[in-house]
C-alpha cells in the first residue's frame, strides 16, 4: 500500500486524502478484527485466520480484512466490525472461527447481517438469560428441600419455552458500543483511533491526521512555541507524578549539550495496568509523531522507546511504525527536506519493575543493571550518557499530537483548570465491566466505578478502590465522590498513578492486599538501598505475622513507623511509594487489622490460617464432605452431623463447593 | 552459574552472535542488546556465553553477569523442553506429593532445578495449583496429570513426551524437502 513517493508534505496530504475516502467509503465491505493482546488471547487471531481462509475461498478479494487495535471492552472479545458503504457499521462480539464462516457467508456475501451473533443479539440473550434465571429462582426458592443441578436444568428449560421473545424488545437494546453505558461518559481523546485504524498500516493513521501536527511544527513553528503551547495547555506527566509536560521540556532546551535524547517510556509494569499497551498496540504512530516533535522542541537528535519485552505484539508493531515512518521521510536524516534530523530507536527491558523509575530506565539503557540514581540532578540536565534527557510516558505522548495540530485552548475545554485532558484507566477487579476506558479529568470515581464500570458483580457491596498499583492507596466510599485529578487524588491520601484501578468489594481483605502489594515491591526493590531492600522485607514479615495470626497489636505502630521511614529515607520513587498501599489500608481500615490481631479472624474470610470451617446443623449426614476432602479432615456417621478437623484441614474449600445443603461455612 | 550442558567452543550459534555483536560495534550500551540475543540463540546464559560476548566486546565477564542476574527475564540456567512442576501445596503433600517428586527424579536421575541429559525435562517443585481436589497433581508445560496414586503412571507420562517428541524429529529427518515446502507456500 505504502509507496515511496519522496518526501514532501504535499504527498503525505495526497495520501490521507486517498486512504481517508477508503476508508471512510470503502468500495466493498472494511472488516475489522480486534487484535490487541487482550483479543488475541480471547482467539481473535483464530477468527482472523478464519475469516482470512473463507473470504479467499469465495473469492471475495475486494473486500479489505484488517486488524485493529483495543477498542476497550475486553468481555466482548474478540470483537469484528463491518463497514460498509451508505450502511450502519455493524458490530459482532465473541467471534470464534465458526461465527467468522457464518458471517462471511451470510453478511459478506448476500449482505445479510446475522444478527444474533452482533452486540444487540448478544445483549438480548443475556438479557432473556437473566430474566429465565430470576423465573426459575422465584420458582424454585418455593421449594424448601435441596434440588439438584439437572432438575434445575430441566426446570429452567421448561421456562424457556413458555417464554416469548418479542421483536420489539429489540429496539431498547445498543447497537453499537459508543450507545453502551460503558462508553456514554467516556471521552476517547489518546484512544480516538485504538479500534479503527490498522496499527500496521501508517496510511490509515496518516488519513485520521497522523504527522499532520509533525507538519504544523516542522513548518511553521519555533522550538520555543511548541514547548510554549505544550506549557499553556498545562498537559501533565501521564505516568503517575503528574509534572507539567511542557515545563519539563523547557529544562531540557535551554540546556547547551552535543547531544539531547528524548525517551518514550513503555515499561508499564503495574500489576492490572495495561492503558500504554493499548496505546501502542492500537495507535503507534501517534507517539512516535509526539517523540519527533519532543526531539524537535528540545534540540534532540535521538530517541527512543524502552518497552517490556513482555509487550512482543507493542513491540512488533512499534517496529514496523518506525520502519513505515523512515519510507515516507518521516523519521531520519532531514526530515521532510526539513534541516531537523531524527531518529527512532527501540530498547527492551527484561522483567525488572523498578526501570520504570527514569534514572534506572536510563542506567538500563545504557546497558547496565537498572537501578535508580539520586536527584538531582534531574535527567533533563544530566540524563542518558550524562546529556539532557527528556523522559515521557507513552500516553502523556499520545496527548501532544493533537495539542499542536489544534492548540492549547483546545486541550483545556476538557478537564479541570490544574488537571486538564482526559484520562486513560484499567479498570479491573471486582467491577462488572472490565476494560480500558478514557474520562475527561474531573469525573467522579463513582462515575467511573458505577456508571461506566457497572459496579460490583452479584450485588456484592463496593468496599474501596486501589488507584495507583503498588505506589498508591485505597479510596473508599466516602471519598468516592472526589473528582478524578492529580491533586485532589493525593489530598485524599492516594494518587493518580499511571491509570490501574482495582475494584474491592466486601469478600476482599484489605489487609491480604495490603500484603500482595508489599510481597510485589519485595520481589522489584533494586536491592541498592538499606530502607527499601530491607523496610519493605520487615514490613512483609509483619503483615505476614498479621494474616498469619501471630501478631501482637505493637505491630501496628511498628508497620506505621516502617512506613514513614520508607518515605522519608529511601532512594526513588519504588521505595518511597512501596509502603503506600499499607498505610493508606492501616488508616482506613484499622479495624480490620485489628480484629485479625486481637480475634484471630479475617472479617472477609479470606486469610486462610484464620479461616475456622465450621459444619452446621443443616448437615443431613450425606458423607459427600467426608468422602471429598483430599486430607480426610471430615468424620462422621451417616445420617448424623460431621466435624472438621480443623488442625489437618487445607482450608481448600472444596467441601463448601460441593456440599448440597450449605451446611457448611467459613467462619 | 551452572553449567549443566556444555556449550560446544565451535557451536554455529556464536557465529551468529558474532554477526549481531558485529553489527553493534560502536554503539554504546550493549551489554543488554547483546544478552538479550544470546538468550534468543541458546536459551539461556551459560558461562561459556558470557565468557565469548567479553571477548567480543570488551566488556568484563563480571558486568555482564551483574546484568544478567539483575533483570528476572535472563536464564542463566538451562530449562528442558517441557517443564514439570510437581504441586508442593499441603493438600498435595499429605497425598503423597513427596513421593511423586521423588519418583520423578529417580526416573529422569536429576535433582529438582535441574535439567534431564536428554535436555527433554526439568523438574520444579510448585506452590498449590489450586486443583486441591485432584491431588496429587503435577503438571508438564500447561497440562494437567491428576490423582496420580499409582506411581508406574509417571514412567507411561515420561514416554508419552519423549515419544511426541521423537515423532516430531523422526519426521523432519524423512522429509527433506518438507523445510522447502513449508517456506514457499504455493
Amino acid at each position: 500500500m505504502i509507496t515511496k513517493t519522496g518526501t514532501s508534505w504535499a504527498n503525505i496530504a495526497n495520501l490521507r486524502k486517498c486512504t481517508l475516502a477508503e476508508l471512510e467509503q470503502p468500495e466493498h465491505f472494511r472488516v475489522t478484527v480486534g487484535m490487541a493482546t487482550c483479543g488475541i488471547s480471547a482467539g481473535a487471531d483464530l477468527t482472523f485466520e478464519a475469516l482470512r481462509q473463507e473470504i479467499e475461498r469465495n473469492d471475495l478479494s475486494d473486500i479489505s480484512l484488517e486488524i485493529t487495535g483495543c477498542i476497550g471492552l475486553c468481555s466482548f472479545e474478540p470483537i469484528v466490525e463491518i463497514y460498509e458503504k451508505g450502511k450502519e457499521k455493524v458490530s459482532y462480539v465473541k467471534v470464534d472461527p465458526v461465527k467468522a464462516i457464518t458471517i462471511v457467508r451470510q453478511h459478506l456475501l448476500h449482505g445479510e447481517p446475522v444478527e444474533e451473533f452482533t452486540l444487540r443479539g448478544f445483549l438480548r440473550q443475556q438479557r432473556e438469560q437473566k430474566q429465565r434465571d430470576a423465573e426459575a429462582h422465584s420458582y424454585l426458592s418455593h421449594k424448601l428441600e435441596p434440588v439438584t443441578t439437572t432438575e434445575l436444568d430441566s426446570r429452567s428449560r421448561e421456562l424457556v419455552i413458555e417464554e416469548e421473545s418479542p421483536e420489539s424488545e429489540l429496539a431498547g437494546l445498543p447497537e453499537h458500543f459508543t450507545d453502551l453505558p460503558f462508553y456514554k461518559k467516556q471521552k476517547r481523546q489518546v484512544l480516538r483511533n485504538c479500534g479503527y485504524i490498522n496499527p500496521e498500516r501508517i496510511d490509515e493513521a496518516i488519513a485520521l491526521g497522523a504527522y499532520a501536527a509533525l507538519e504544523r511544527a516542522l513548518t511553521g513553528m519555533s522550538a520555543k512555541a511548541v514547548i510554549e503551547c505544550i506549557t499553556d495547555s498545562g498537559l501533565r506527566g501521564r505516568g503517575g507524578a503528574g509534572f507539567p509536560t511542557g515545563i519539563k521540556w523547557s529544562f531540557a532546551a535551554r540546556e547547551k549539550a552535543e547531544e539531547k535524547y528524548f525517551i518514550c517510556n513503555a515499561d508499564e509494569g503495574d500489576p492490572g495496568a495495561f492503558m500504554d499497551r493499548s496505546v501502542l498496540e492500537g495507535d503507534p504512530h501517534a507517539v512516535l509523531e509526539a517523540i519527533i516533535i519532543g526531539g524537535y522542541a528540545i534540540g534532540a537528535s535521538k530517541g527512543f522507546i524502552y518497552v517490556r519485552a513482555e509487550y512482543p505484539t507493542a513491540v512488533k508493531r512499534l517496529n514496523i511504525a518506525i520502519e513505515q515512518a523512515h519510507e515516507l521521510g518521516l523519521l531520519g536524516d532531514h526530515i521532510m527536506a526539513s534541516d531537523f534530523s531524527f531518529d527512532i530507536e527501540l530498547r527492551l527491558g527484561a522483567g525488572a519493575f523498578v526501570c520504570g523509575e527514569e534514572t534506572a530506565l536510563i542506567a538500563s539503557i545504557e546497558g547496565g543493571r537498572g537501578m535508580p540514581r539520586n536527584k538531582p540532578p534531574f535527567p533533563a540536565a544530566h540524563g542518558l550518557y550524562g546529556q539532557p534527557t527528556i523522559i515521557n510516558n507513552v500516553e502523556t505522548l499520545a496527548n501532544v499530537p493533537g495539542i499542536i495540530l489544534n492548540g492549547s485552548q483546545w486541550f483545556r475545554r476538557i478537564g479541570t483548570e490544574r488537571s486538564p485532558g482526559t484520562k486513560v484507566f484499567a479498570l479491573g477487579g471486582k467491577v462488572e465491566h472490565t476494560g480500558l476506558l478514557e474520562v475527561p479529568m474531573g469525573i467522579t470515581l463513582r462515575e467511573v466505578i458505577f456508571d461506566i464500570g457497572g459496579g460490583c458483580p452479584d450485588n456484592k457491596k463496593f468496599k474501596a478502590v486501589q488507584t495507583g498499583g503498588p505506589s498508591g492507596g485505597c479510596i473508599t466510599e466516602e471519598n468516592l465522590d472526589l473528582q478524578v485529578d492529580f491533586d485532589t487524588l493525593k489530598a485524599a491520601g492516594s494518587m493518580m498513578g499511571s491509570g490501574g484501578l482495582i475494584v474491592m468489594d466486601e469478600d476482599n481483605c484489605m489487609v491480604d492486599i495490603a500484603r500482595f502489594y508489599t510481597e510485589f515491591t519485595v520481589d522489584e526493590s533494586c536491592g541498592q538501598c538499606v530502607p527499601c531492600r530491607e523496610g519493605t522485607k520487615r514490613m512483609l514479615e509483619i503483615l505476614e505475622r498479621i494474616t498469619g495470626g501471630h501478631a501482637q497489636m505493637e505491630d501496628l505502630d511498628l508497620l506505621e513507623e516502617l512506613g514513614e521511614h520508607l518515605q522519608l529515607s529511601s532512594l526513588c520513587a519504588l521505595g518511597q511509594t512501596a509502603a503506600n498501599p499499607v498505610l493508606s489500608t492501616l488508616r482506613q481500615f484499622r479495624d480490620e487489622y485489628e480484629t485479625h490481631i486481637r480475634d484471630k479472624q479475617c472479617p472477609s474470610h479470606v486469610c486462610k490460617n484464620l479461616l475456622g470451617y465450621i459444619i452446621t446443623d443443616k448437615c443431613k449426614g450425606c458423607t459427600k464432605c467426608a468422602r471429598i476432602c483430599p486430607v480426610h479432615a471430615i468424620s462422621g456417621k451417616p445420617r448424623e452431623i460431621h466435624e472438621i478437623d480443623l488442625d489437618i484441614c487445607t482450608r481448600c474449600g472444596l467441601c463448601i463447593e460441593n456440599c448440597a445443603f450449605n451446611a457448611i461455612e467459613r467462619r | 552459574m551452572c553449567q549443566s550442558k556444555q556449550i560446544e567452543v565451535n557451536d554455529p550459534r556464536f557465529l551468529e552472535l558474532d554477526k549481531f555483536l558485529k553489527k553493534l560495534q560502536g554503539e554504546k550500551g550493549i551489554a543488554m542488546m547483546a544478552l538479550q540475543k544470546a538468550q534468543q540463540l541458546f536459551g539461556y546464559l551459560p558461562l561459556e556465553v558470557h565468557k565469548h560476548i567479553s571477548a567480543r566486546t570488551g566488556i568484563s565477564v563480571a558486568e555482564l553477569y551483574g546484568v544478567s542476574s539483575f533483570y528476572s527475564q535472563f536464564l542463566l540456567e538451562a530449562e528442558g523442553k517441557h517443564r514439570i512442576s510437581v504441586c508442593m501445596g499441603t493438600a498435595c503433600y499429605v497425598k503423597g506429593a513427596q513421593n511423586v517428586l521423588d519418583k520423578l527424579c529417580e526416573l529422569l536421575e536429576i535433582k529438582v532445578g535441574e535439567v534431564s541429559a536428554d535436555g527433554l525435562f526439568s523438574i520444579t517443585a510448585a506452590r498449590c495449583i489450586g486443583c486441591c481436589g485432584l491431588a496429587p497433581v503435577i503438571m508438564i508445560d500447561e497440562e494437567v496429570y491428576a490423582n496420580i496414586v499409582d506411581l508406574n503412571e509417571l514412567e507411561q507420562i515420561l514416554d508419552n513426551y519423549r515419544l511426541k517428541d521423537a515423532a516430531v524429529g523422526a519426521a523432519s529427518l524423512a522429509s527433506p524437502g518438507g523445510k522447502a515446502e513449508a517456506e514457499d507456500p504455493a
